[in-house]
């Protein structure tokens, strides 16, 4: 089952030669690339291409990262003034609990693995797909179905459970459509195992002869981790939700107290995947960093070692630190104990990234276009998300600012400020090798400053608010606190703003935008030797590299016969 | 797809996928991937079997008192039955491996056989569990229950006897549900065998699937002493 055109002529001449000549303004018949070599519906919702699976993810996740963004848009909207005017309670339960729901299982949790990466992995490794291209397209039909389950739920009538269904708020007090949630982040599951099984395979047994495991990319390293963690954390939380799926159907009794059940084991299971989830969604983040910041420095990536060994640092200890989500749940103080300082070594490898990527900018050749502006933004962001994260991990501090808008601000300073900080520089650096087309860089530049200002002013006076008690999930509040409610609600629509200016010049650009060279930045990498975009089975020959990815400075980092 | 410029493969084989460049680093792969897949099945499992060791721990009375009233008889000839199918299996494997295909087709058709048999009874163990009310929900009802040597329950354990078969139903249902998957594979393998498709050159999907058989059998090793001879074990 090949979707190889047969004789497709050489786009450019030997891919890795010297960059293509400017493109002549006359109509000259574009050469065949992955986009173009069949047209139709069917051939895109058929497609075993991991670059059309990419952009199929890719269509997917705006849409649910819009709905997301129309239920934080009423939470912000509601929160403008003390008294709970606009919803009632349960409306606001809601309203946050598809916020989260969907933000995190349809937007954050598939965002870079599933577009970017799914897009660069096997072209950074020198293979033609991934090792199951068939699964790869079932990994989206899957994600399809549990997206139409949640929405279903949603249509219908909500959940109210906030988007961690504690127990018995999921079992005895719902009277909403958890079933058909849970069902909906069951399936999704399977679509993100799918995919990290599918990316380990690939990144273990396609590599191009030369690329030994200390020459791939760093955001081949990043996805490497994160696929650990979704094949051993996502079937937990696949079982769990099951489970309290059964509960609440069948009143199995598992985490009912009435029967014997501890209402504790569920925070436990659902935390053992939905720490590590949070790792799934920065470490990719991270990967994507690590490219941005050698490329737009044009220099060797400093500590690259380290910086590898990090990701699977932060993928292992991941595992281990759930239970600071339970400090004040009732489990044993000695626990919490153990707990605390494991999440404190979790800053060792994260730190260790952070002054990596900072001590790379030392002497490099900075360009501050959009990905290096995102790329700055993100480091600077998740410094601050991190270093909230030590406050959350103090057991006595916790106590004061769990369930506050603290630990809201912390995650988001986290999620929004890294992981879509990541996914929007990524994708910027990487545009005209998808589409083929520059985007337009002042347009980009300004909605990096925007998103970056937007996203502190939403977020930071959040911070002030947990500290000084306001809590998490209640849409009514002491007027005291109005104006830094106000503040965080301007910031949320400066911060759409800076969301819909790329949505739009991205659109411009596909049809618009100039065209790309192979290797618009000048960066090393296999992705930037292949024409923009690539032809279907991204190489013509078999690339053999023979050295490190990031050798600036030196002739050319890979050669192709 | 190989161009003409490519390093020329021994033998281009039809089951070579467009993406790979050799037969075996596309078997390799395969069987990678099934592995990784069995790591993940280990998780899912092993979130349910948590579940299983607290509970246990904590209600040993209750999680005795349930076992007790499982049939040993019945689960030691479905282990049998099961560790037969693997046997079975694993001879299908070799066969298509040495491609003998009327030999793998019988041994996959024996596989489904011992297969359904594990399910068949596995379905009157379910039945006799309707049948006495040990289903959990509303209509649970341990009356039916007493310790292993005969004495009644208390009132507690009673109440925490359901925990136990919430956990039997939960973890059996889960495994046999992998069987309900398993056995239609392969059939797939087995008509796809009779038809010639694999030999020496290529069997890894009858091998893969191998692999999923004997993990699912692996995992009723662990349940059956965990489910079953609970009171047995001092």
């Amino acid at each position: 089952m090949s979707t190889h055109a047969g004789g497709v002529p050489e786009p450019y001449g030997r891919p890795g030669g010297p960059p293509p000549p400017e493109r002549p303004t006359l109509p000259v018949r574009e050469p065949v690339n992955y986009l173009n070599v069949s047209y139709g519906i069917k051939s895109w919702l058929l497609t075993v291409d991991h670059k059309r699976i990419a952009l199929l993810y890719m269509f997917s996740i705006t849409v649910m990262f819009a709905i997301g963004g129309i239920f934080a848009t009423l939470i912000r909207l509601e929160l403008l003034t003390p008294p709970g005017d606009m919803v009632q309670s349960e409306t606001y339960n809601k309203l946050f609990t598809m916020h989260g729901v969907v933000m995190v299982f349809f937007f954050l949790i598939p965002s870079i693995p599933a577009t970017l990466g799914n897009f660069l992995i096997p072209i950074m490794i020198g293979a033609k797909d991934l090792a199951f291209p068939r699964i790869n397209l079932l990994s989206w039909y899957i994600y399809i179905a549990g997206a139409a389950f949640t929405m279903y739920a949603m249509i219908a009538g909500g959940v109210d459970t906030g988007w961690t269904f504690y127990v018995p708020y999921s079992t005895h007090y719902s009277n909403t459509h958890v079933i058909a949630t849970g069902l909906g982040i069951f399936i999704t599951g399977f679509s993100s195992i799918l995919t990290g099984l599918n990316f380990i395979v690939t990144i273990h047994k396609m590599r191009a002869p030369g690329l030994t495991w200390w020459r791939l990319p760093l955001f081949v390293w990043a996805h490497y981790a994160t696929s650990l963690i979704m094949i051993l954390g996502t079937p937990v939380i696949a079982v769990t939700v099951l489970m309290v799926a059964l509960e609440n159907g069948l009143h199995l009794g598992i985490f009912d107290p009435a029967l014997g059940g501890d209402p504790i084991l569920f925070q436990h299971l659902f935390w053992f995947y939905s720490h590590p989830a949070v790792y799934i969604m920065i470490l990719p983040a991270m990967g994507v960093i690590s490219e941005l910041v050698q490329g737009m420095s044009r220099k060797q990536i400093f500590g690259y070692s380290f910086i590898a060994i990090s990701s699977l640092a932060i993928a292992m200890l991941g595992f281990l630190v759930w239970g600071h989500h339970m400090f004040v749940s009732g489990q044993s103080t000695y626990l919490g104990l153990v707990f605390s300082g494991i999440s404190f070594l979790v800053a060792i490898p994260s730190a260790v990234k952070v002054f990596n990527w900072t001590a790379t900018l030392y002497k490099g050749s900075i360009s501050l276009d959009t990905p290096m502006l995102y790329a700055l933004g993100f480091i600077g962001l998740f410094t601050i998300g991190g270093l909230t994260g030590l406050f959350l991990a103090s057991l006595g501090l916790d106590v004061h600012l769990t369930d506050t808008y603290f630990i809201v601000a912390h995650f988001h300073y986290i999620m929004v400020g890294g992981a879509i900080m990541g996914y929007l520089g990524g994708l910027h650096y990487w545009w005209p090798k998808i589409t083929g087309r520059l985007y337009p860089e002042t347009w980009g530049r300004v909605s990096a400053i925007i998103v970056f200002f937007g996203f502190n002013l939403t977020f930071g006076p959040q911070f002030i608010l947990g500290y000084l008690g306001m809590p998490r999930r209640y849409h009514y509040y002491p007027p005291e606190f109005q104006i830094l409610h106000v503040m965080s609600s301007a910031g949320a629509s400066i911060l759409a703003l800076g969301y819909l200016l790329p949505l739009v010049y991205f659109t411009w650009s596909m049809r618009y935008g100039p065209r790309a060279s192979a290797n618009p930045w000048d960066a090393r990498g296999l992705e930037w030797e292949i024409p923009s975009p690539p032809p279907t089975e991204n190489f013509v020959g078999q690339p053999v590299v023979t050295a490190r990815t990031y050798e600036y400075g030196s002739e050319e980092g890979t050669t192709v016969v | 797809m190989s161009s003409p410029s490519e390093t020329p493969v021994a033998v281009h084989h039809p089951a070579l996928r467009h993406h790979f460049d050799t037969m075996a680093t596309q078997k390799d792969s395969s069987l990678l991937g099934m592995w990784v897949f069995i790591a993940q099945e280990i998780m899912f499992f092993g979130g349910m079997l948590a579940a299983y060791a607290i509970y246990r721990n904590v209600y040993y009375d209750a999680f005795a008192a349930g076992s007790h009233h499982l049939d040993v008889k019945l689960g030691t000839v479905n282990t049998a039955v099961l560790i037969c199918s693997s046997l079975t299996m694993a001879l299908g494997v070799h066969a298509a491996a040495l491609g003998k295909r009327k030999a793998t087709v019988l041994f996959l058709l024996l596989t489904i056989a011992l297969g359904s048999v594990f399910l068949g009874i596995k379905v009157v163990e379910y039945a006799d569990k309707f049948h006495h009310d040990l289903v959990p929900g509303p209509r649970y009802s341990a009356e039916g229950l007493h310790g292993p040597h005969g004495e009644a329950l208390t009132a507690d354990t009673a109440r925490h006897s359901e925990l136990f078969f919430a956990l039997y139903f939960g973890l059996t249902g889960l495994h046999a549900l992998h069987m309900i998957i398993g056995v239609p594979i392969i059939a797939i393998m087995a008509w796809k065998a009779g038809h010639g498709r694999f030999g020496p050159g290529y069997y890894t999907p009858v091998e893969v699937t191998g692999l999923y058989w004997h993990f699912v059998d692996i995992v009723w090793i662990f349940l059956f002493p965990l489910l079953y001879l609970i009171p047995h074990h001092a």
